[in-house]
């Protein structure tokens, strides 16, 4: 059984006749100890979906999805008190800027304890000995005079190595990672993403990593899911869809990787936005951006279909392994 | 921390010259030879008015007078009251408590009253409940205190006869003061009926008195809830499965309270202002109400010391509420 | 690491919540088609606002009343009349229909009294705050726009008259200048003089630093004409705002100057000096303290109402 199973996940905005969809119809599965990467542009509800699985969608917000499960539990039958008991624990989470997500009212000492305290319990010293550990762990220095400091007085990276000791303080089984390393320097990203991928081998823990970065997907994930503007488009391991993409958006964004355009005169990008609120095509939504477009595109929305591998694509014209359109 | 304290304690410096200059400025304002004034209607002789003017100091250069009254007012001499012919200091000094008990429990029942309010306002955003306290916060926000006095003296001292009318004890009991507050007093001496008489006495200045700050604390305390409600330490806090209570009265609050400390602390002049208001309306024996006395009497050392003396109380409180402001926000106390 | 995707602006480093807000922001102006003009879409915001409306139309018809009081009161505001003194409301037992609020201690008509005081009250606000905005405006472009010692003064000096309490500091100045309407409407005006200039020198200061107003004076534009024609508009939303909530702080002080007896002075029907009159009567005639009091409470409370409207829909940044 999977650790996690996510189906038809569908999260709306504003209410009445007309309601935005940021997150429509997402359905993936991420087994114990795996890690599953979620790629998309900003905008595309691969946040959004996250902190569905989280619990975490506020007012408006409408969370709804025909299946969504932790280890066989049904997240959405749990009363708020149980599912609070899943997370922090069992489920963790880091977000992308580690510098407002601490609370700047609190030490870093308390901060850590805090989740122990709620879901373990133990004297005061315990968890005190406990954060302690858990900042050693994160590879942060004299980790007993830092249980005193303020996030005012950490570095971007130091308080991601901090938010990362609160996520794993209760041995969490999965860790939900939204673009862990985006907002911080970029010497420091390949550390924190290296600190992350080994705490998570150590841990057998599983990770959903959520990033607009494929480079980083291609080194840390064994899976990927493709999203565009709200939808999965395309979902299947990560040697699968680097080598052979089908989805025509899946291999724009692989062909815009600066590493792949040694050489090109300039890099590959892919003209256009993503869809808004108000301007999103009544066929496939990535129709307006398509470099191979057809009538159909435009007045149908094509479905997610399964294909060989557990993998799955949302294309009427799926790509072959040369690239090439088939009919 | 002591380096804090020191650097905002030297700010209070130009803000007493800049008051004092204006006090001493107000009185060299006042149209008309201010020995003449005091003589009255009887008039003076020439020789005598000149007299006057040595003694008053007021042949010599301005700034010489604005250096003198400056030494004078730094050592508390703010000259003699031209009705009762004492200090002004002292008189201040005397009636300076009942104010001060006054805008203590105004206060006290304004924050009591306006935090819980302002956040269940916000928690509950868009709700009848969040728009009741946000009517019922602007209504208080426009009142004419002393209007809002006399209702209240109408209604639950006349129809319901719940509270007395004026004064700060009942005529009937007698006490010694010590310190000036009934509230401490009447314990300290335990004369029967007096503490519960001084509480009776409190309630409905305060809560004129507290109206407009109440309105202010619930305000802000609401948009600073909102606002600290959408940052993102509060989504982590969720993340750790922390219950929503703890969220809102431990991650949330404690970051919307920077503000709304800002807030309080500013209230001290409002307080002040309308300490003279109630205190005429109540025959409370306080500042307030000899301030507009002396103003009646054209009192006007009495005047200008009051003044002075009620300018200085709000800066001091200021200060105090700045360095409280860097305890509680732990960024304030470590910036250079 | 680059981000593939990103187009001449990267927002990809946006908030979770923050991209949560923009998502529910969409959706709701999904139902507008084009941009709408900049008034239509002011007027969308602020009728929305419930409170602010009624404000408008309570200020209109307090405006109206102010405007054709001597025609449409029914009395004359210093008429005595000692024989119908302390008449109850017409709907209590011995008031009668031709005094529908009662009558004062000597007998003037209150409704006719709180007509006029409506003209006193809205007289004062207006006048106050024309001064203090011109004032206030002037001194606070001069503060941003020359800066150096120019700027230190006046803004010591707006912090000198902050630091004393505002009815304290009008009260001041009223014992000096002598009590009376005119001297209360100057008092008042000092006192509020400081938010005008620390807004308009705030507003100033970050404007004065954008690119049009550098060009401006790239294209030679004097510095009379960068202060008066460039950098002004764009300071006119807050003042606005400030403007109408001036007004009721106007009217409050006032009102609380004639209570003290240093304002507007009796007999002039002024609210607060209405009330101060009716002290005596709090334990026996109820009429004549409560009716001047609602009218300066529901007046203030008007303007207030209004300005917190304009605010959230003249203020980009509070809207939602």
């Amino acid at each position: 059984m999977a650790l996690l199973e996510i189906e038809n996940l569908t999260v709306e905005f504003g209410g009445g006749s007309n309601p935005f969809r940021a997150v429509e119809e997402v359905s993936y599965t991420l087994e114990k100890g795996e890690v599953l990467g979620i790629v998309g542009e900003s905008g595309s509800g691969k946040s959004v979906s996250s902190l569905a699985v989280m619990g975490l969608v506020s007012f408006p917000g409408k969370v709804t999805a025909s299946r969504m499960a932790f280890d066989g539990v049904d997240l959405q039958t749990l009363s708020p008190r149980q599912r609070r008991k899943l997370t922090g624990s069992d489920v963790a989470m880091i977000f992308q800027e580690p510098m407002t997500s601490l609370n700047p009212c609190f030490t870093v000492g308390y901060q850590i304890t805090e989740a122990l305290k709620i879901h373990q319990g133990g004297t005061r010293a315990e968890r005190k000995a406990r954060a302690v550990d858990l900042l050693g762990q994160v590879g942060i220095p004299d980790p007993a005079s830092r249980l005193g400091t303020f996030p005012h007085q950490l570095s971007g990276g130091m308080s991601q190595r901090v938010m990362i000791a609160m996520a794993i303080a209760c041995d969490p089984r999965l860790l939900v990672a939204d673009e862990p390393t985006t907002a911080l320097d970029v010497t420091i990203q390949a550390q924190i993403m290296d600190l992350l991928l080994t705490l998570q081998r150590e841990r057998g823990m599983a990770m959903l990593l959520i990033t607009h970065d494929l480079a980083v997907v291609a080194e840390a994930a064994h899976r990927v899911v493709v999203m565009y503007a709200g939808q999965v488009v395309e979902s299947g391991s990560v040697p699968a869809i680097f080598d052979h993409p089908r989805h025509p958006y899946t291999k724009a964004l692989l062909a815009a990787l600066p590493e792949r355009a040694i050489g090109a005169e300039r890099l590959n990008t892919i003209p256009g936005v993503v869809p808004g609120a108000h301007d999103r095509p009544k066929g496939c939504l990535l129709a307006p951006r398509c470099p191979h477009v057809q009538d159909r595109c435009r007045t149908e929305r094509p479905p997610l279909e399964d294909g060989p591998d557990q993998s799955r694509v949302r294309c009427f014209y799926p790509l072959d392994p040369d690239g090439v359109p088939t009919a | 921390m002591i380096s804090f304290v020191l650097r905002r304690a030297l700010l209070v410096i130009p803000a007493f010259i800049g008051v004092t200059l204006l006090t001493f400025a107000l009185v060299h304002l006042i149209p008309g030879d201010p020995v003449l004034m005091l003589a009255g209607e009887r008039g003076i002789s020439v020789e005598r008015h000149a007299e006057l003017m040595t003694q008053l100091g007021l042949d010599q250069p301005l700034w010489l007078q604005y250096a003198t009254y400056l030494g004078n007012a730094i050592q508390g001499n703010l000259g003699k009251s031209i009705v009762t012919h004492r200090p002004v200091t002292e008189e201040f000094l005397t009636l300076f408590p009942a104010t001060l008990e006054l805008s203590f429990c105004a206060i006290t029942f304004a924050i009591l009253l306006g935090i819980p309010a302002g956040v269940l306002a916000a928690v509950k955003r868009g709700t009848i409940l969040d728009h009741g306290v946000m009517v019922v916060s602007l209504t208080g926000y426009s009142m004419p205190i002393f209007w809002w006095g006399l209702l209240l003296i109408m209604l639950v001292s006349g129809i319901l006869g719940w509270t007395p009318v004026s004064g700060r004890m009942d005529p009937t009991i007698w006490m010694d003061s010590v310190t000036g507050f009934m509230l401490i007093d009447s314990l300290l001496t335990k004369e029967p009926g007096a503490f519960s008489s001084a509480i009776r006495h409190l309630i409905l200045p305060s809560l004129v008195v507290g109206t407009i700050p109440l309105a202010v604390i619930a305000r802000m305390t609401r948009s600073a809830m909102l606002e600290v409600l959408g940052e993102d330490y509060v989504r982590t806090a969720r993340a750790k499965g922390v219950s929503p209570l703890k969220v809102v009265m431990v991650h949330a609050l404690r970051n919307a309270l920077i503000p709304v400390i800002t807030v309080i602390g500013l209230q001290t002049g409002v307080l002040l202002a309308g300490a003279i208001l109630t205190e005429t309306i109540f025959a409370w024996p306080g500042v307030g109400k000899w301030l507009v006395e002396s103003i009646g009497r054209r009192d006007y050392p009495a005047v200008q010391g009051g003044i002075l003396l009620i300018a200085t109380v709000v800066i001091l409180v200021n200060l105090l509420v700045d360095v409280l402001y860097g305890v509680v926000n732990p960024r304030i106390r470590y910036r250079r | 690491m680059t981000d593939p995707m990103s187009q001449a602006t990267d927002t990809t480093s946006e908030l979770v919540l923050s991209e949560e807000a923009r998502i529910a922001l969409e959706a709701e102006s999904a139902h507008l088609a084009a941009p709408p003009h900049p008034l239509a879409e002011f007027w969308k915001y602020f009728s929305g606002n419930k409170g602010a409306v009624a404000g408008l139309a309570f200020i209109i018809l307090i405006a109206l009343v102010a405007l054709l009081a001597p025609w449409i009161a029914p009395y004359s505001p210093f008429a005595q009349n000692v024989p119908e003194a302390k008449m109850p409301p017409a709907w209590v037992t011995g008031g009668t229909w031709s005094h529908l609020l009662g009558t004062d201690a000597l007998g003037r008509d209150i409704l006719t009294r709180i007509m006029f005081g409506a003209r006193l009250s809205l007289m004062m606000g207006l006048v106050v705050v024309t001064i203090s905005l011109i004032l206030g405006v002037s001194l606070g472009l001069l503060a941003g726009f020359l800066r150096g010692w120019v700027d230190v003064v006046i803004m010591r000096l707006m912090d000198v008259i902050l630091s004393v309490p505002s009815l304290l500091l009008a009260i001041a100045i009223v014992a000096i200048l002598g009590p009376g309407l005119e001297n209360a409407i100057y008092a008042i005006a000092v006192v509020v003089l400081p938010h005008y200039t620390r807004l308009t020198r705030a507003a100033t200061l970050t404007e004065a630093t954008k690119d049009y107003v550098t060009a401006s004076r790239v294209a030679g534009a004097s510095r009379f004409r960068l202060m008066v024609h460039v950098i002004l508009p764009n300071c006119v939303a807050p003042l606005i705002v400030q403007a109408t909530l001036g007004f009721s702080t106007a009217i409050l002080d006032a009102a609380s100057l004639g209570f003290l007896g240093l304002g507007a002075q009796p007999p002039q029907p002024e609210w607060g000096t209405m009330l101060s009159e009716a002290r005596e009567f709090v334990l026996s005639h109820w009429w004549i303290v409560t009716f001047p009091g609602l009218a300066i409470l529901t007046t203030v409370l008007a303007f207030n109402l209004m300005g917190d409207g304009l605010r959230d829909a003249l203020d980009p940044r509070m809207k939602r």
